[in-house]
């Protein structure tokens, strides 16, 4: 019996996986029938502002459904280099920021060259420095661009006033043509300021600004780094020192929660703002709409922060369609599109300089001519070299100004470990 | 029986069923623990060994060119003083979390196990920190301990004592961690000492009592010997996962870039400096970030065998 009992078990298992492996056949079968659509996935951080286009692209074409997949910066940014790099769960669309896409110019193998699909004839409507930031090593194409960062400030008008300072931004705008003159302004605002608000937010975002106007900033055009031997690098950092001894600086490290419920609670007047930060302050603290207004930046002239870019990866399956759904999402269109509702700043030159941007007003903040402020500052821009550790380096700094904050470290001893820590992350 | 006899009438056919016979009884438990190392293979070993070869190299995800450096990684390793301060705090926090939390876990176990009203009903509610999620006890531990708007700063504020700046601060910042550790593993390692408390038969109890030992001293000479399995099993298990801390303290960061642990890394431990190696500072050194986790490795094996032989000596103390 012992022996019957046991031989029946195999039998019996096999055919339970028999009757399993139909099953799983079936349902392959079944999803394959309804599976007649492509899917296209597109692979965003923060807040591009594009899923009211793909509604619109889905109603064109009708035998593509797009989906989106949403992460922070730096997560985004790590994911995708481990998809390319094992070949395997990139998106069919993705975007780049610029500080990563100086990373990837030493490597376009993992990239369609869009030269190939005829991206050169998209890529000259935009600045010339726009598109050169894309092209790798070996002269491919490897992506086009979405927005551009601009630069200005953005401050709390009715805070502002409250402490005595103007709050017009063109009055506003002539209280700091330098970076000591915003600082002194700072000095005038926290004197009557209202307890528990500084004059800004975190010292990096002051040194990060600062950095953006600086050119050259990290490296010069032949790649070479210059984060010790650049005066302006240690000016930049002085500045943020400085608002810090004087206590403008609220201290808060910039994109993390307490940052963000810090525009809730107004803890800090004013912001240092590349375009896509109006997106950042409308989202976080919708109540004070009406309260924010947008001044000119200090130190004379606009500079660039961040702007990103949209490429195909090799292994995406649907190439073709992956560069239609890309020129739609960058178009001129699209880029205007989401300009007026999200606020990314279009980077296309005619874009930049059509009336639909150039007279576009903010109702957020105060109908300020937004379109015309970036705009100006973009058109006008002559941007630094960027090199591969362009992001390793500005954590190191992030760092460095937080170990200030806290009271960690002093400034000069901050300053010597980054130098150090910025050795160590560029060294192979 | 049946089928030996049929055997030897006809050996032709039937030896094959014999054979196959011996066969099932020889193999079969071959058979039914191989899921387990086929699993273990793919997912365990081959990962391991493979990490292994490509801590002896130089492997950058985003620079294809590998190249063989023997064993330049440890010895860049040794001299990395990071990766010693990642130890250090690797160390520390674990300190400040697993001890509190077994002496804890001994102590509610030992009340759980008299006799209470709605024993069942406390017996499951231990457990409720364990299901819930990691990143959701991170988060929430992660905003209590805010520095300007924090619940626990509001509370001691109400005692007069000044804001106290967690997540800055060294020790402060691995006294945060520690809590989230905590909360959530007490209850697990109560229950396993639930578990072997009621295997302790009765009479050692009442052979104690008869000596005339109260019930604290029936705690230290019964329950504890008694238990000493379990408490070595929970050291080991605490020590390994404690070691290996990472989404607690990642979670806890303001700032999600690089994995730093903190503005001056104070509480960065060695599976974050090793995530910032490989994907976290966009460094992406992963033939550095393998001998990271080899190291670390060596480590946990290190220090479990001191701890098992640590409190090996429960017993002979007794």
């Amino acid at each position: 019996m012992r022996t019957m009992t046991r031989r029946r078990r195999p039998t019996k298992a096999v055919l339970m996986v028999i009757a399993a492996a139909a099953l799983a056949c079936a349902v392959v079968v079944a999803s394959a029938g309804a599976a007649s659509k492509t899917t296209l996935r597109v692979d965003v951080f923060g807040d591009f502002g594009y899923k009211p286009l793909y509604k619109q692209y889905m109603k064109t074409h009708p035998n593509i459904v797009i989906k989106e997949d949403s992460e922070d910066y730096q997560p985004h940014h790590d994911g995708l280099v481990k998809h390319l790099a094992t070949g395997a769960g990139a998106d069919d669309v993705v975007a780049i920021e610029v500080g990563f896409v100086s990373k990837f110019d030493n490597t376009p193998q993992y990239f369609v060259d869009l030269r190939k699909l005829g991206g050169m004839k998209e890529a000259t409507q935009y600045p010339k420095w726009k598109y050169e930031q894309a092209i790798a090593k070996d002269g491919s194409l490897i992506g086009l661009g979405t927005d551009v960062g601009s630069l200005a400030i953005c401050y709390r008008a009715d805070l502002f006033k409250q402490a005595g300072l103007p709050s017009d931004p063109t009055a506003v705008s002539k209280l700091w043509p330098t970076w000591g003159d915003y600082l002194k302004a700072g000095k005038k605002f926290q004197a009557n300021a209202p307890s528990g608000t500084y004059f800004y937010d975190s010292g990096s975002n002051i040194y990060n600004a600062i950095i953006a106007q600086a050119n050259p900033a990290y490296y010069n055009k032949a790649g070479k780094l210059l984060v010790s031997s650049n005066p302006k690098v240690k000016q930049a950092w002085n500045v943020a020192v400085q608002g810090y001894q004087a206590g403008l600086d609220a201290g808060l490290a910039a994109y993390s929660t307490a940052w963000t419920t810090g525009f809730k609670k107004s803890t800090f007047a004013s912001v240092t703002c590349p375009a896509w930060m109006m997106g950042y302050i409308q989202t976080s603290a919708p109540a004070f709409k009406g309260d924010w207004n947008v001044a000119d930046v200090p130190g004379g002239k606009g500079g660039s922060w961040g702007g990103s870019f949209l490429a195909i990866p090799k292994q995406s399956k649907h190439q073709a369609e992956a560069w239609d759904l890309l020129k739609f999402l960058t178009s001129p269109e699209s880029q205007t599109y989401v300009f007026k509702h999200t606020g990314n700043l279009p980077s296309r030159t005619a874009v930049l300089k059509s009336s639909a941007v150039q007279g576009f007003k903010n109702p957020f903040f105060q109908n300020a001519p937004v379109g015309k402020i970036f705009a100006r500052n973009a058109l006008a821009l002559t941007p630094q070299s960027l090199g591969p550790n362009q992001g390793d380096i500005q954590t190191a700094v992030s760092n460095a100004i937080q170990r200030v904050e806290q009271k960690k470290q002093s400034p000069d001893q901050a300053w010597a470990q980054f130098l150090k820590d910025v050795k160590s992350v560029t060294s192979t | 029986m049946s089928a030996t006899t049929t055997t030897a009438s006809t050996p032709s056919r039937l030896s094959l069923r014999e054979r196959l016979h011996r066969a099932d009884g020889r193999l079969s438990p071959y058979v039914y623990v191989a899921p387990f190392f086929a699993i273990f293979g793919v997912f365990g070993l081959y990962p391991l060994l493979y990490t292994g070869y490509v801590s002896l190299t130089n492997r950058n995800l985003l620079n294809p060119g590998t190249r063989w450096v023997g064993l330049d990684n440890y010895s860049n390793l040794l001299h990395d003083s990071y990766f010693w301060n990642a130890v250090g705090n690797t160390f520390g926090i674990w300190v400040l979390s697993t001890i509190p939390q077994l002496l804890m876990a001994l102590g509610l176990a030992h009340v759980l196990n008299t006799r209470l009203r709605v024993r069942t009903l406390l017996r499951m509610s231990i457990l409720v920190p364990q299901v819930t999620s990691l990143v959701a006890v991170a988060l929430i531990f992660t905003q209590l301990f805010d520095y300007r708007y924090g619940l626990f700063n509001w509370l001691i504020g109400l005692v007069g004592v000044g804001k106290v700046n967690w997540e800055a601060g060294d020790f402060t910042s691995w006294i945060a961690l520690s809590v989230m550790v905590t909360w959530r593993w007490t209850g697990y390692n109560a229950l396993l000492y639930l578990a072997a408390m009621q295997s302790i038969p009765d009479e050692l109890y009442e052979a104690a009592e008869v000596d005339g030992a109260g019930r604290f001293r029936q705690f230290i000479h019964v329950t504890i010997p008694q238990i000493r399995p379990t408490i070595v099993f929970t050291v080991i298990i605490s020590t390994i996962g404690g070691l290996q801390l990472f989404t607690e303290p990642y979670l806890f960061e303001p700032l999600k870039q690089g994995a730093t642990g903190g503005s001056a890394r104070q509480y960065q431990t060695v599976v974050m400096y090793l995530y910032e190696k490989a994907f976290g500072s966009g460094e992406f050194k992963f033939g550095y970030a393998s001998a990271i986790a080899w190291s670390l490795f060596l480590i946990t094996i290190v220090f479990s065998l001191v701890n098992f032989l640590f409190v090996s000596r429960i017993r002979s103390a007794h």
